[in-house]
């Protein structure tokens, strides 16, 4: 592993993008950052602008009109990006995979490196995946 | 002409200021999660985000917009940030004694980083950037009157002296400014001024990630972002340097290295105290706050100043 990857996997920096979410997975997420969890001990940091963004965190089903902004900000993020679906609905679609206004799961519409299922997943669930992701990228 | 290349780069420049700046950033980060019984980062993990945005990240222009100003802005800002740092700190650390009229240099010299950022982010042409730079004007409006009447109140408790060695040496020979009721209240207003210029909360609206999503910095990326980071660490080490050297006696000899260390240390710790304890004030609270309150706070202390309190 060399020094720019050993970097780059200690300072991962999280933009959050929630889908048509039903929030619960919003909740876990923020769960992540509360003192019980604390993911700034990995160095990981929510920012508050896609430019500064090493991981994207999807939640949510994406109906029709979030793809486009999903397509959006993954154009707009500097590269490398690292793209994580998070939680049933993220993943494959859930309970809203035959929905009307469903438009796919969201490795249908931006390549995803890893994946957490879930329920929303617990806070747990989401720490090592993101925890085995900067591992494997080393 | 080597030997000062060799200041501005290495000791005390560019290098030493970026690396201890960046551990009082991470110190400043991890008192932050120790007020709120988290763990927090370890020791460095400011360098493994500069050199991430650094070497990494790719650079993104904004597609309208001036991409040549936008570049640039963020070196201007290194490069202010790290010529204000020179002369503060090569006459704190006794090793050149700086020139006649030196204070006023500095004192422009570190406007300078926030003046690039407003440059920077109205050659984005992002909206949000666009009222990020609006607010920053008006903050830089509002606390350069105090900050400019703290180092004028400096100046006459030094005997009208003009350069910062001067002024360490009028301390060293009598006593610390911060010693008289006069030098507290000039303590308190530069403290916020320095809040201010390094736009922590309650004074960081330019920023206001909640609502701008990062206002002035928010198109930035990458290796441009990276200089910001550098120019905000610097920043972090040299604004409580300065009020040490104006206020706090500046460098003794002997064990002086580990009390001015101490010092140093002790600001940013109140700076990270007041961040993590106050809410962000609205554009106009912050303007009143400085052109009223610390405005009359530092004219009290003048007029102490001025019968020897």
């Amino acid at each position: 592993m060399g020094f720019k990857e050993f970097c780059f996997r200690k300072s991962l920096w999280v933009f959050h993008f929630g889908g048509a979410s039903c929030n619960n997975c919003d909740i876990e997420i923020i769960d992540c950052l509360t003192p019980r969890h604390d993911l700034e001990r990995f160095g990981i940091l929510l920012v508050g602008s896609i430019r500064h963004a090493d991981v994207l965190l999807v939640n949510g089903s994406i109906n029709r009109r979030d793809k486009d902004r999903l397509l959006d900000l993954y154009n707009q993020a500097p590269k490398p990006l690292l793209v994580v679906a998070i939680g049933a609905c993220g993943c494959t679609g859930g309970i809203f995979a035959e929905g009307n206004t469903f438009a796919g799961p969201v490795d249908k519409i931006i390549p995803v490196d890893a994946y957490i299922p879930g329920c929303p997943p617990k806070p747990e669930a989401i720490i090592s995946g993101i925890v085995k992701l900067a591992g494997k990228k080393g | 002409m080597a030997v000062y290349l060799f200041y501005f780069l290495v000791f005390p420049g560019l290098i030493f200021m970026a690396a201890a700046g960046g551990l009082l950033s991470w110190f400043d980060r991890k008192i932050t999660a120790r007020v709120q019984f988290r763990k927090g980062p370890p020791l460095l993990q400011p360098f493994y985000d500069f050199f991430k945005l650094l070497l990494v990240k790719e650079t993104i222009l904004p597609a309208q917009g001036s991409g040549f100003v936008f570049l640039l802005a963020p070196l201007l800002a290194v490069f202010g940030a790290a010529m204000a740092g020179l002369f503060i700190l090569l006459p704190l650390f006794n090793i050149e004694t700086g020139f006649r009229g030196d204070v006023i240099v500095i004192f422009y010299l570190l406007t300078l980083p926030s003046f690039s950022y407003i440059i920077g982010s109205l050659a984005s042409g992002n909206p949000l950037a666009a009222v990020g730079a609006s607010r920053e004007m008006k903050l830089i409006i509002s606390y350069e009157l105090t900050f400019l009447l703290v180092v004028a109140a400096v100046i006459m408790k030094s005997g009208q002296k003009f350069d910062l060695d001067s002024i360490i040496a009028a301390q060293q020979a009598g006593s610390p400014f911060i010693g008289s009721i006069s030098g507290v209240l000039l303590f308190i207003a530069g403290v916020f001024c320095i809040q201010a210029k390094l736009g922590l909360v309650p004074f960081d609206m330019p920023e206001a990630e909640a609502e701008l999503a990062s206002g002035i910095y928010i198109e930035y990326s990458g290796p441009p972002y990276a200089m910001i980071r550098l120019a905000k660490y610097i920043m972090l080490f040299i604004l409580p340097a300065f009020i040490v050297a104006l206020l706090m006696n500046g460098m003794t000899n002997g064990t002086g290295i580990l009390w001015l260390i101490l010092k140093i240390v002790a600001i940013v710790l109140l700076v990270t105290l007041i961040r993590n304890t106050n809410p962000r004030l609205k554009i106009r609270q912050a303007s009143s706050f400085f052109l009223l309150w610390m405005n009359l706070l530092v004219v009290i202390a003048i007029v102490l100043a001025a019968f020897g309190l």
